[in-house]
């Protein structure tokens, strides 16, 4: 085996080593180096949306898990300022949608709970929307609920990439966007998702549920409750 | 009879007395006493000023998040609603409890049962039993109580805090935990769990047994001011178990009257509907229950401490049931139609709750792991305990899609509202009529809701306690004057 010279980025004056075509969220996740994201999956196509992961390089802002990285690209992520637009943004995200986090059965498994912990998140500081959203409960063993969709995509990437079936779709833009689903009636229980598929299991809110679930593992018990989501995204690849 | 207080006959020309809220009951209420120009009273109500619409929140959200969204309507019981909502859902999933699942949440209900009643009666009633109803305000609260009587505040404070304990353990956390979910339990008691509770539970009996010892020291001390303050009779409804016994966590209805005579027994609460009416009336938010084959008029009954230990043949744990015989036969059980022996019954029921408590952790089902069943689905479901104030009753219609389209909620202190108000009117009369407004006779007023232990938080479904505040109001509307008092009981003018 010869040599090789693996290129370099640095995150945060950290040098990070990546290969060519990885972009800047890969090369940090895979050197442990964690930046908050919500609509990023290593799994899946970056999608870019949701900015959280919003890092700076030669002072310019860009989302990090669309951003290929570039040798010598000096990266900065867990800044003050930074991390400030974050909270601002996940702020945002809970008065947008219907987040009422102690009633909901996700809590302690969501992602966007566990940002907002991770960033400090005290209050939700803007005003609430309280945006009317349906609830679509059609569907036999699926409980879809709009009130706390954040449009990630995930389920829209996974359905069509890794299912093959394009339940998922988003309509309209900005505060008008709604999640729909791929049927006549516009209702999920006459799409052909199933609860087996792997749109289900990517959803990173508590927008798209196995029905029947509820508390049954109790608050106390779930990942979030005793890790940070820093560990469970950095871990994750580990396994 | 006091119906006449109801409704003045022409309420214009009176001034109006406005208590709002009454201080130390949980939650938001408001009284009004309309006064002529000699001070008599001319009309007393106690309504409700909020009112949250809870039944219509739920509506549309699925059946599983239920039992956990309904432990919002209240930071005081969360655990009894939790309760007879999972009690509902498992009709609705349609479970039969195992055993383990079933003491789980007897035991998680008995520490609901312990921290309320230590909390009501060591925080918020001790200082008027203590100190006279109309002593010094600014002594007249725990801090006051903790001064004077430091060995019994130091209890009350365990006692609270046990119950609590018992509640952190069981439901996994000590407020809006998860411990009961249709057709079960999430999670069992584990050996060491249960031995932090064994270790602590012979000193809650003795303070418990302390607390009665108390109570009925102070009740028998003066049996005639006692049992005549805010005096009346009523019927009583509660759950009882098949035997008789009385059984705070399932059983049928029973309602006895005046004269202690079965009105029904062992009624099926999954048709309650055919035994209990609501009635709305105009000026207050909260509705007026009554039994249907007594009617509108006569059908309005207590529930509770003072309703449970009346209506029980016997109470299945020694130490409670001693107690509850030395209660009932008192000066030829005088006291078993009195509003201020709610506050004996709830002592005997916190005993109860201690013993119970004991028995459960000695019981070996409760570290078992068959914690949830299931059978044949329903669409509708009826849950009901006894909670700490009184029977509660939580009814839900669930569509093909598991989703609620119906609810109805009856709370203990809905129940009591005819009750409370008959106190607050029999009271204005002793008390008030013809005297001067003071701070002292507005507070027998509130010693007498007080005795219910409403918990307006759940009535009103709103959350959190406000300052009192007193208006005496003329009929044109006009603020002649004004008492501002804190929620720890202390007055600013
Ligand atoms: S349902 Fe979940 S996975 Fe799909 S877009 Fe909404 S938040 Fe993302
Ligand atoms: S994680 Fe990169 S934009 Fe959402
Ligand atoms: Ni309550």
């Amino acid at each position: 085996m010869g040599t090789f010279m693996s290129k370099t980025i640095t995150i945060d004056g950290q040098v990070v080593p990546f290969k060519e075509g990885q972009t800047i969220m890969d090369a940090a996740m895979a050197a442990d180096v964690y930046i908050p994201h919500l609509c990023h999956n290593p799994e899946f196509t970056p999608h870019g949306s949701c900015k959280l992961c919003t890092v700076k390089v030669n002072g310019r802002n860009v989302a990090s898990c669309t951003m290929p990285a570039v040798e010598g690209q000096q990266v900065l992520s867990d800044t003050l300022e930074l991390n400030d637009e974050r909270l601002s943004l996940t702020q945002m995200l809970f008065v947008e949608g219907n987040h009422i986090c102690p009633s909901c059965e996700k809590s302690g498994n969501c992602q966007l709970q566990a940002v907002a912990y991770y960033l400090g998140m005290m209050s939700p500081h803007y005003n609430h929307f309280y945006p009317q959203r349906e609830v679509d409960a059609s569907h036999p063993d699926v409980l879809l609920d709009r009130n706390r969709c954040i449009y990630c995509e995930l389920c829209v990437r996974a359905s069509r990439d890794v299912d093959g079936k394009n339940v998922f779709g988003l309509s309209g833009r900005g505060i008008g966007s709604t999640l729909v689903v791929n049927s006549a009636s516009g209702l999920l229980g006459d799409t052909n998702l199933a609860a087996t598929d792997k749109a289900m299991q990517v959803c990173p809110t508590g927008a798209l549920l196995k029905k029947r679930q509820g508390f049954t593992v109790p608050i106390g018990q779930r990942i979030f409750d005793h890790h940070t989501i820093k560990d469970v995204q950095l871990g994750d690849k580990h396994e | 009879m006091t119906f006449e207080l109801e409704t003045a006959a022409n309420p214009e020309g009176l001034k109006r007395v406005v208590i709002e809220p009454v201080s130390r009951v949980e939650g938001h209420g408001k009284v009004t006493l309309l006064l002529d120009d000699d001070n008599r009273v001319h009309q007393a109500r106690f309504h409700i000023v909020e009112f949250r619409g809870f039944e219509k929140f739920i509506q549309g959200r699925p059946y599983w998040e239920v039992a956990s969204i309904v432990q919002r309507l209240c930071g005081i019981c969360p655990v009894s609603h939790n309760l007879a909502a999972s009690k509902a859902l498992d009709m609705i999933v349609g479970a039969q409890l195992t055993p383990t699942a079933e003491k789980l949440r007897r035991l998680m209900h008995l520490g609901q049962i312990l921290q309320s009643h230590a909390l009501h009666f060591y925080y918020l009633a001790s200082p008027d039993l203590l100190f006279g109803f109309d002593s010094d305000v600014a002594k007249r609260n725990i801090v006051g109580v903790a001064a004077a009587y430091p060995e019994i505040a130091k209890q009350g404070i365990a006692l609270r805090k046990y119950g609590q304990e018992v509640i952190r353990i069981t439901m996994g956390k000590r407020v809006h935990g998860t411990g009961a979910i249709p057709g079960g339990v999430n999670k069992n008691l584990s050996l060491e769990e249960r031995n932090i509770l064994l270790k602590d539970i012979d000193n809650i009996i003795a303070w418990s047994q302390a607390a009665v010892e108390l109570i009925k020291k102070v009740y028998t001390g003066n049996p005639e001011f006692h049992n005549g303050f805010g005096y009346y009779k009523s019927s009583f409804m509660s759950l009882v178990r098949k035997d008789g016994a009385m059984d705070l966590y399932h059983g049928g209805l029973r309602a006895l009257d005046e004269h202690g005579q079965t009105i029904f027994d062992h009624v099926d609460y999954g048709h309650y509907w055919d035994y209990i009416h609501e009635e709305v009336r105009p000026w207050s938010y909260m509705k007026f229950p009554f039994i249907r084959s007594r009617g509108r008029e006569e059908g309005w009954y207590r529930v509770g401490p003072l309703a449970r230990v009346n209506n029980c043949d016997f109470i299945p744990t020694p130490l409670a049931e001693a107690e509850r015989k030395i209660f009932k036969e008192f000066d030829g059980g005088s006291a078993t139609q009195a509003t201020l022996a709610y506050h004996w019954a709830r002592m005997i029921e916190m005993l109860h709750a201690a013993e119970g408590i004991q028995e459960l952790l000695l019981d070996g089902d409760l570290q078992g792991d068959d914690l949830v069943s299931k059978g044949e689905p329903a669409l509708r479901g009826v849950g009901v305990i006894e909670a700490p104030r009184g029977t509660l009753i939580h009814h839900y219609r669930v569509n093909e899609d598991e989703m609620v389209v119906r609810a109805n909620l009856i709370v203990s202190t809905t129940h009591n509202n005819h009750a409370m108000n008959e106190a607050v009117r029999q009271v204005a009369l002793q008390y008030l009529d013809g005297q001067q407004v003071t701070e002292g006779l507005l507070n027998h007023i509130e010693v007498a809701i007080r005795a219910f232990d409403p918990c307006l938080s759940c009535a009103t479904h709103a959350v959190g306690k406000m300052p009192l505040e007193v208006e005496l109001v003329d009929a044109g509307g006009n603020v002649i004057d004004r008492l501002a008092k804190n929620s720890d009981g202390r007055c600013d003018i």
